[in-house]
């Protein structure tokens, strides 16, 4: 899909070049954190916080305030609420499945009450980089790293609490502000990918990594190279595509973050028949 | 303190007859302990001293606070009258020295994790900082799925392993921290004969080797009826404790149950016959 010539690519490269660097900290944020929504079982939980975070998004955009920190709101409070009500499994996903049209419907009427360029409006359900400023692509990049160091810190304790919970909690981790730290991580990781790649399709990056990566290892230490290597290239891939075309962004993250899905899973369940 | 976990051992018959050192003084210590699920008493009363190298079965069906006795003993619970001491402290979540085989749950096929992960797990998980194992780390694992004889299949992944190879490295992530006292809930369920008698003669070396106190809450005492040193009953509000022999008897068990209860052996099994419905859980019970 590339329309433009190379120099023309080169100029336009320069002119997203913060662009790439905010997609390739989610590509690897994602890719890290997907490692324990799948742990979790939270799947389903990404997709709710996103749809929130998108009706924060839409409310900050129509009183005029930072769109991301509307999303960063939304994203909490979608947080807060799965971690309170939805601490059983069954009881999360009908928490998760109420919770999501309702931020989605909020969002829709806060988005056709805005008066500004529809261009915007959108960009918040399907992706837009490439018009988030510069201060905001700072705030983005630091959310990025401020969850990379805090998953890094907690990551043993937390992987124990997601994967063995009964024998974590006797040898004392505590699980329960485990739980609430963990919401809070991924609710500031959804708000940044929701202006990244839109909240729709959040989990092609929160979600589609990890799966991938769990379809060809167990490794702990795979698991999450491989998690964040599919994140970062699906991520930064889909921007470098994008540049030289017309067509969105999120699209070529999508395809790219699915196409590696597919490979793993060949992969996978050839290494499952030799075995 | 010593590093070396336990081996595989003999079996149960031919283990040493010497009883523990009843002078020393106990590693788990219950006084005046009472259990009551909303106005009914479970049991009250209970004065219970655990030595180092004893080998306690909690017996007694569904509902008689089995499970919420092993929960007091790793503090996770509150008994709702008495105290609970390990190593002379009052019980509290995390204790070093105490190693926890929880109730089998097979882990699920795509679960993150091979066989030596969840031994590790037991030796660093509640580490906090960057997930770099050391060199002691990976020996402490490796020499953990030894005593277990799980290297075999270390490096599968967790999901893929029979309940028998789950439970064996249980075992070894239970004993990560060279623990003094070892609460094991249920830890035969739904594994084969074979399977069981591997993980309990496990559990019976560890505390033969290295004087580990075991509290093993059980529904079936036979597997591991020739290791057991004595058995807590539980039973419709009330409990006794004493060895095999002076508890699975008929008398002692009728009075238990407030009804008439006889107990069968036949080469080497033990079985209750005549336990009320409501506390009739499975057909061999004690």
């Amino acid at each position: 899909m590339i329309t433009v010539d190379p120099g023309t690519y080169v100029q336009l490269l320069a002119l997203v070049q913060n662009s790439i660097i905010a997609a390739a900290v989610l590509g690897i944020v994602g890719g890290l954190i997907g490692v324990f929504v799948m742990q979790r079982d939270m799947a389903f939980a990404v997709h709710g916080i996103s749809e929130l975070s998108f009706a924060g998004a839409a409310a900050a955009l129509l009183l005029g305030l930072n769109v991301v920190a509307g999303s960063i709101v939304g994203s909490l409070i979608a947080a807060a609420l799965i971690g309170v009500l939805g601490a059983k499994a069954r009881d999360r996903n009908s928490i998760i499945g109420v919770l999501m049209p309702f931020g989605l419907g909020l969002g829709i009427l806060f988005l056709a009450l805005y008066p500004g360029r529809s261009g915007n409006k959108f960009g918040l359900l399907t992706g837009q980089i490439i018009s988030v400023d510069l201060p905001q692509l700072g705030l983005l990049i630091g959310i990025s790293i401020v969850v990379l160091v805090s998953l890094l810190i907690v990551w043993r304790p937390l992987t124990f609490d997601s994967l063995d919970a009964e024998v974590a909690s006797a040898r004392g981790v505590p699980g329960r502000a485990l739980s609430i730290l963990f919401m809070t991580l991924l609710g500031l990781t959804v708000a940044v990918s929701v202006q990244i790649i839109g909240a729709l399709l959040v989990m092609a990056l929160l979600v589609t990594p990890a799966a991938a990566a769990l379809r060809v290892s167990s490794s702990p230490v795979m698991v999450p190279v491989l998690s964040m290597a599919f994140g970062l290239v699906s991520a930064v891939g889909g921007i470098l595509l994008a540049i030289g075309g017309s067509l969105p962004i999120s699209p070529y993250i999508t395809t790219i973050s699915f196409a590696i899905y597919i490979v793993c899973r060949l992969i996978g369940s050839r290494k499952g028949a030799l075995r | 303190m010593t590093d070396d976990p336990a081996t595989p051992g003999p079996a149960a018959a031919e283990r040493a007859t010497s009883g523990p050192d009843a002078d020393a003084s106990p590693v788990l210590s219950i006084r005046g302990g009472a259990l009551r699920v909303r106005d009914r008493v479970l049991w009250s009363g209970l004065d219970l001293d655990v030595r180092a190298g004893e080998f306690i079965a909690v017996l007694g069906g569904n509902g008689t606070g089995k499970t919420s006795l092993l929960r007091a003993m790793l503090g996770e619970r509150k008994l709702d009258e008495g105290t609970v001491l390990v190593d002379g402290h009052a019980a509290h979540r995390g204790h070093r020295r105490i190693g926890y085989i929880p109730q089998q749950k097979i882990a699920a096929p795509g679960t993150p994790l091979r066989g030596r992960d969840l031994v590790a797990l037991g030796v660093n998980g509640t580490r906090w900082g960057p997930p770099i194992s050391t060199r002691a780390d990976r020996e402490r694992v490796d020499a953990l799925l030894a005593a277990v004889g799980a290297e075999p299949y270390a490096d599968r992944p967790l999901g893929s392993l029979s309940g028998g190879e789950q439970q064996r490295l249980r075992v070894a992530q239970s004993l990560a921290d060279d623990p003094t006292l070892l609460l094991c809930d249920e830890p035969l369920m739904s594994l084969d004969l074979h399977h069981q008698r591997a993980v309990s003669e496990l559990i019976d070396a560890r505390r033969r080797e290295h004087g580990t106190a075991v509290v093993f809450v059980t529904h079936d005492i036979n597997p591991v009826l020739g290791m057991v040193d004595r058995v807590l009953y539980l039973a419709h509000g009330r409990f006794t404790v004493g060895t095999p022999d002076e508890v699975l008897r008929d008398d002692v068990l009728s009075r238990l149950y407030g009804t008439p209860v006889e107990v069968f052996r036949s080469r080497g099994r033990v079985i209750v016959v005549g336990v009320p419905e409501a506390e009739h859980h499975h057909e061999v019970i004690a």
